[in-house]
């Protein structure tokens, strides 16, 4: 227990000193803050209950849609916004600035939890590769018909509020690291908290056997939609700093991003590990640090690779790092290892 | 909606028509889809990307000036290859696995083909003009391509080789064995491994006459892949596996859908209402099963 404590005092404080130890990877660090957020609250649904969904995106880019509509709309007509495109005929003060995007936050985050709620009597009744179709389905046809919304920008794109002028460049790229980054912090506490209670064992009993699990007297539905507005909350909060970070936003670019972020928050908490603690982070910095050089160095090529290594992930490393880690040092994860039988079996193979 | 339906009866005839026309194209996929669901238990969700690359090998002929109907015999045959490729290289390795596994790699090869192909033919929209006319009926208020009729005879024609062809050859008959035991059909001498592979193929193939056929009637474009998957999904899930006048009938069905949300919500709506619809079909039958207790398996 006093290790985890030194660890995570060290990951805090690294945290806090990144932004100036590494000014220029401001931005690569916020986006990775997002990315992890967004791997852990998938893997709640996705690696802990067992339903594999494909539409958390619906949740993110909602989240970003209404971030930045609250915070155009609480000071100015969010119609002439949009219309105006990108030549800006309203400034935000700095004060409007800062109340427009706490308040768009929340609502962000607010908002999506309960629509979660609301289809989630629905959607979770599918079981299976049903639910992820019909969750991919909503993704796509969310950005699909938010694309043809005009006061939201339509097909034009809408242009988050810029930045105040204030401490320029520097300001801005620090004021993002840190909503990204508390917001991480906030939803590994609550992550964290949930998997020590009883409802992260009744999440797994509804991985492994739900019907067994109803017939154990647990109301599956009830905990299977609370498992999905946590996802949500914490993706609705991830698009609505995400959407403020890009500065612009697109319907089917960048808010329902079925083919980026729709897949990568699949991709990373699978590569790191479904249903363990640290494995979506680790997925998520080794898949963020992969992307960057990708990006980088073979423009053009990324969906190539993405495409690629989506195969290569699933069919090769399906388990993720930490199955991997956890097949090689089993003492490590708290099992409890029989020499001789260890030895047996390598004498078997 | 149906004040318009009774008010300007040539534009319902109209939309009717084209729907059904556009139906039985969706219907010669879903088939391919059932096909190998039903055989190997994977939903290829590059399904519709597989589509987009036969189109462009008959626009490819088009444009070295062949005629793209040939397009019809050729693209299968170099799908045939390229599914037994994707098979051979991908599929086999997660055919035995979760389905969320297959679903996930093949959106991989989804994302992988889309790319490739823009990369190849460019992000343009393209046809290949068949020069086929067009015929006017009811005093000229309805307009029919004929590229339209051409390829819904040729989806049909397809449709009913493939279905004789699987009730009496050889390959078709271990085909349906190893969709209803797979074990079974192996201990009986079966070579399940190729009929994976030859399943697969056909499916490919027939994504590729499917595709050829697009290109011709309609458009194609590298990213407009999955609304075809997702259509061919939905078209099985209302059907049911192994039910082809379903396949047929729900296929038509969705093509009417289509071209009156077409007319009545305006283009942009037009991908966006077939997603909604999946998912509210899906929770549909979820509901009513849910009566009984029981859920989509």
């Amino acid at each position: 227990m006093n290790k985890n404590l030194i660890l995570y005092a060290s990951i805090l404080v690294f945290g806090l000193a990144a932004p100036f130890i590494f000014p220029a990877f401001k931005v690569q660090l916020s986006i990775l803050c997002v990315l992890i957020i967004l791997a852990v609250t998938w893997n709640i649904q996705g690696g802990e209950m067992g339903y594999n969904s494909f539409g958390n995106i619906l949740f993110y880019g909602l989240g970003m849609y209404l971030c930045a509509s609250v915070q155009v709309g609480m000071f100015f007509p969010l119609a002439e916004w949009t219309e105006s495109g990108g030549e800006k005929t309203f400034v935000h003060t700095p004060t409007q600035f800062f109340q427009g995007m706490a308040a768009g936050l929340v609502v962000a985050a607010v908002v999506p939890t309960i629509v979660a709620g609301l289809i989630g009597y629905s959607i979770l009744g599918l079981r299976g590769h049903y639910f992820a179709i019909c969750t991919l389905g909503l993704g796509v046809a969310a950005g699909e018909i938010s694309g043809g919304i005009e006061i939201i920008g339509a097909g034009q794109g809408f242009t988050t509020p810029p930045f105040p002028n204030v401490g320029g460049l520097e300001a801005r790229g620090e004021f993002f690291y840190f909503c990204s980054f508390f917001a991480l912090v906030f939803a590994f506490i609550t992550v964290r908290a949930i998997y020590s209670t009883r409802f992260k064992l009744i999440l797994n009993a509804i991985r492994d056997n739900e019907d067994k699990a109803e017939a154990m007297g647990i109301e599956t539905m009830k905990y299977k939609i609370i498992g999905w507005m946590v996802s949500a909350f914490f993706c609705g909060l991830a698009g609505g700093i995400m959407g403020g970070l890009v500065g612009y936003i697109d319907s089917t670019d960048v808010a329902f991003d079925g083919r980026e972020m729709g897949v990568f928050m699949v991709l990373m908490a699978i590569l790191g590990g479904k249903g363990t603690l640290w494995g979506p982070v680790i997925g998520a910095t080794v898949f963020h640090v992969f992307k960057e050089g990708f990006w980088t160095f073979f423009l053009g090529w990324q969906y190539v690779a993405l495409g690629v290594l989506i195969v290569v992930i699933v069919i090769y490393f399906p388990e993720g790092i930490m199955g991997w880690l956890r097949e090689k040092y089993p003492e490590r994860f708290g099992e409890v290892v029989d020499e001789a039988d260890r030895k047996a079996q390598v004498e078997l193979k | 909606m149906d004040f318009m339906v009774f008010q300007y009866p040539m534009i319902t005839i109209q939309a009717c028509l084209d729907g059904i026309l556009l139906g039985v194209l969706f219907a010669l996929i879903a088939y391919g889809m059932a096909l190998q669901w039903g055989v190997m238990n994977i939903i290829n969700i590059a399904q519709g990307d597989l589509v987009i690359l036969g189109g462009y090998i008959a626009y490819f002929m088009y444009l070295y000036g062949i005629h793209p109907a040939w397009g019809v015999i050729v693209s299968p045959i170099i799908m045939y290859f390229v599914g037994v490729g994707i098979y051979k290289l991908v599929i086999n390795k997660v055919v035995d696995r979760d389905l969320f596994i297959s679903i996930l790699a093949t959106f991989g090869i989804s994302i992988l083909f889309m790319q490739l192909m823009n990369f190849a033919f460019g992000a343009d929209v393209v046809l290949a003009n068949s020069g086929y006319g067009t015929t006017f009926l009811f005093d000229s208020n309805v307009v029919l391509p004929n590229s339209k009729i051409f390829s819904a005879v040729v989806s049909i024609v397809f449709a009913i080789c493939l279905v004789v062809y699987m009730k009496k050859s050889k390959l078709g008959r271990a085909i349906r064995a190893t969709a209803q035991n797979a074990r079974a059909a192996k201990i009986l001498g079966v070579d399940t491994e190729k009929v994976y592979a030859a399943t697969f193929g056909i499916n490919a193939a027939l994504c590729g006459v499917a595709g050829a056929l697009i290109s011709i009637t309609f458009t194609i474009h590298p990213y407009m892949g999955l609304p075809y998957t997702i259509r061919s999904f939905m078209i099985v899930i209302v059907a049911g596996l192994g039910n082809l006048p379903g396949v047929a009938m729900s296929g038509m069905g969705l093509g009417v859908f289509e071209e009156f949300a077409d007319y009545i919500l305006g283009t942009e709506f037009r991908i966006g209402s077939v997603f909604l619809l999946l998912v509210l079909i899906l929770v549909y039958r979820r509901f009513k099963l849910s009566r009984k207790r029981e859920y989509l398996k």
